[in-house]
């Protein structure tokens, strides 16, 4: 049997939840009692099953009403999909990778059937069965980034490498954690991370970099990052600030626990067959502390790290408004006793 | 000079000659300064492969300086928007061996270097040197307008109208700072505008 997929919604009445199975399975992000930027890239193999790692393309119960939000933020905004004109061989190798790794994956959701260049793709879940001939864009309804990762959850960003560095030439953002495409497209490594507090003076950035130009076909690497959200809204664009900043100010010590979100990204690296590019797949999670205190030990830590964080941080991840009434909610949970160690729930 | 920021904020230098065939030099008020600096450490014939395109802005001062130098071509424009087709012919029909030049406001050199870009042109092959205003231009990262000659901290968006905060964060693609609205989160909070880019 394969995956039940939840209608729900990321906007307006933000129906989004995770089933018990779902919430057991959310990749918390804090292996102790405390946070900070570390180069935590370790290499991106299977995990146990049942986990988001089970894949190393997660597809889960939120397939569907993702992809539908997706195509409304498109719709509202082309500019969050953009490829600069030499990336799209790459764009070509993405789809190949999301094509064969969800297929993998997930056969009875997916299915690819190829004859040398004659590809034939079945998606069920959003009723697409598309034939089309490899490398040749017009066969596809939009280029095959964009076709591709509009059947794929998360962000997609597309780097080309050249001068030892790595350049944003080509993306798909629209779940993204305040950061525009439209205005980074074309950049280094250095330059759409300058606005990052306090990791370019500890060196992140440099051994970053040098990890990852070294990423090797058929060796992916994967990292996670976090930030917090108000109510389950993937679209959270610099582009819409202005349409969602209010939500910040509506956090009450009555609806923390269900307007709250931690938002947890996995960023996965993969190194491009044909045009050597890397691609870096954003996976956003999203669980409400509701659903997150139904495990004691992350009730528990998320406290802590909370509580502790330093205020650059904070301010980078724009909790300041509402730190003190989830500090306080969360300082409930938490009896002071010690915390196993790793991520898991105990 | 600009204060030192964060990595994406464009550094300047300090224009040289460069070894080329040809020398191309875009600037506006001030940045002739830069030029006429350059002027006494080049060799004699140097600007007899020159083409300076000179942007007085209001003051309107400079020009006769410039025109001094016998370039092979001068050309004196009322505005970068007027100035632009020659500039984008002059880059097309550009060979090997053409060396780029900007000085003046970050207005001036940031649009010049963009066309530069667009035809293909590394930007670290670029000289550039800062002089004169440190108005910003700027993008409005909402309604992805472009505000001109920012001078205020906050800033209000000239096509929109929503209050932006101007961050050091800047696109060579686009010429322009980001700009992100400072009261998003609660429009009634209005902070003071003080005029910090001038």
């Amino acid at each position: 049997m394969g995956i039940t997929f939840r209608k729900e919604t990321f906007r307006d009445d933000f129906t989004f939840r995770n089933s018990p199975e779902h919430i057991r399975r959310f990749p918390f992000p804090f292996h102790e009692d405390s946070y900070m930027y570390a180069v935590n890239i370790e290499p991106h193999v299977v995990g146990p099953k049942g986990s988001v790692l089970e894949n190393l393309i997660d597809v889960d119960e939120h397939y569907v009403a993702e992809m539908q939000d997706r195509a409304l933020v498109l719709a509202e905004d082309p500019l969050r999909c953009q490829s600069l004109p030499h990336m799209t061989l790459a764009g070509w190798d993405l789809l190949e990778l999301l094509m064969e790794q969800q297929a993998l994956g997930y056969p009875e959701h997916f299915m690819l059937i190829r004859d040398g260049d004659r590809w034939r793709w079945i998606n069920r879940p959003l009723g697409i069965d598309d034939s089309f001939t490899f490398g040749d864009v017009s066969t596809l309804p939009y280029g095959p980034m964009e076709y591709i990762t509009r059947q794929s959850q998360g962000d997609f960003c597309i780097l080309d490498q050249r001068d030892g560095n790595l350049w944003m030439d080509a993306g798909m953002v629209t779940t993204q954690a305040d950061w525009s495409l439209d205005f980074d497209i074309g950049m280094n490594f250095f330059e759409w991370h300058a606005p990052v507090p306090l990791a370019h003076e500890k060196g992140i950035f440099v051994r970053a970099l040098k990890f990852l130009t070294n990423i090797q076909q058929g060796k992916p690497a994967r990292r996670l990052n976090w930030t917090m959200t108000i109510n389950p809204r993937l679209d959270t664009s610099p582009e819409n600030y202005h349409k969602w900043g209010p939500d910040r100010a509506t956090v009450t010590p009555e609806n923390v626990g269900d307007k709250v979100h931690l938002r947890v990204e996995l960023q996965s690296f993969w190194r491009l067959p044909r045009s050597n590019a890397i691609v870096f797949p954003i996976r956003c999670y999203l669980i409400k502390m509701d659903e997150l205190v139904t495990q004691p030990k992350w009730a528990r830590r998320l406290h802590r790290v909370i509580r502790d964080l330093p205020e650059e941080l904070a301010t980078y991840k724009g909790l300041t408004r509402y730190r003190p009434t989830l500090v306080e909610w969360l300082s409930k949970l938490d009896d002071g006793s010690a915390t196993s160690a790793g991520f898991g729930p105990d | 000079m600009a204060a030192k920021s964060i990595i994406s904020r464009p550094v300047y230098g300090t224009l040289s000659p460069q070894p080329g065939k040809h020398h191309l030099f875009i600037a506006d008020a001030e940045g002739a300064l830069a030029i006429a600096d350059l002027a006494a450490k080049a060799p004699a014939d140097f600007f007899g492969g020159a083409h300076i395109i000179f942007i007085p802005g209001r003051d309107g001062k400079y020009a006769d300086a410039l025109e001094a130098l016998k370039p092979a071509q001068f050309y004196l424009g009322h505005s970068f928007a007027s100035a632009l087709p020659r500039l984008k012919q002059t880059l097309a029909n550009a060979h090997m061996g053409l060396r780029l030049y900007l000085a003046g406001t970050e207005g001036l050199i940031g649009q010049a270097m963009q066309a530069a870009l667009e035809a293909g042109i590394d930007h670290t092959s670029i000289q550039t040197e800062h002089r004169g205003s440190l108005a910003r231009r700027m993008q409005c990262v909402h309604c992805k307008g472009i505000t001109e000659n920012v001078t205020t901290q906050p800033a209000t968006c000239s096509h929109c109208g929503l209050l932006l905060l101007v961050r050091d964060h800047y696109s060579r693609r686009l010429a322009a700072f980001q700009g992100v609205c400072i009261n998003a989160e609660d429009r009634s909070e209005i902070p003071p505008i003080e005029e910090v880019f001038r």
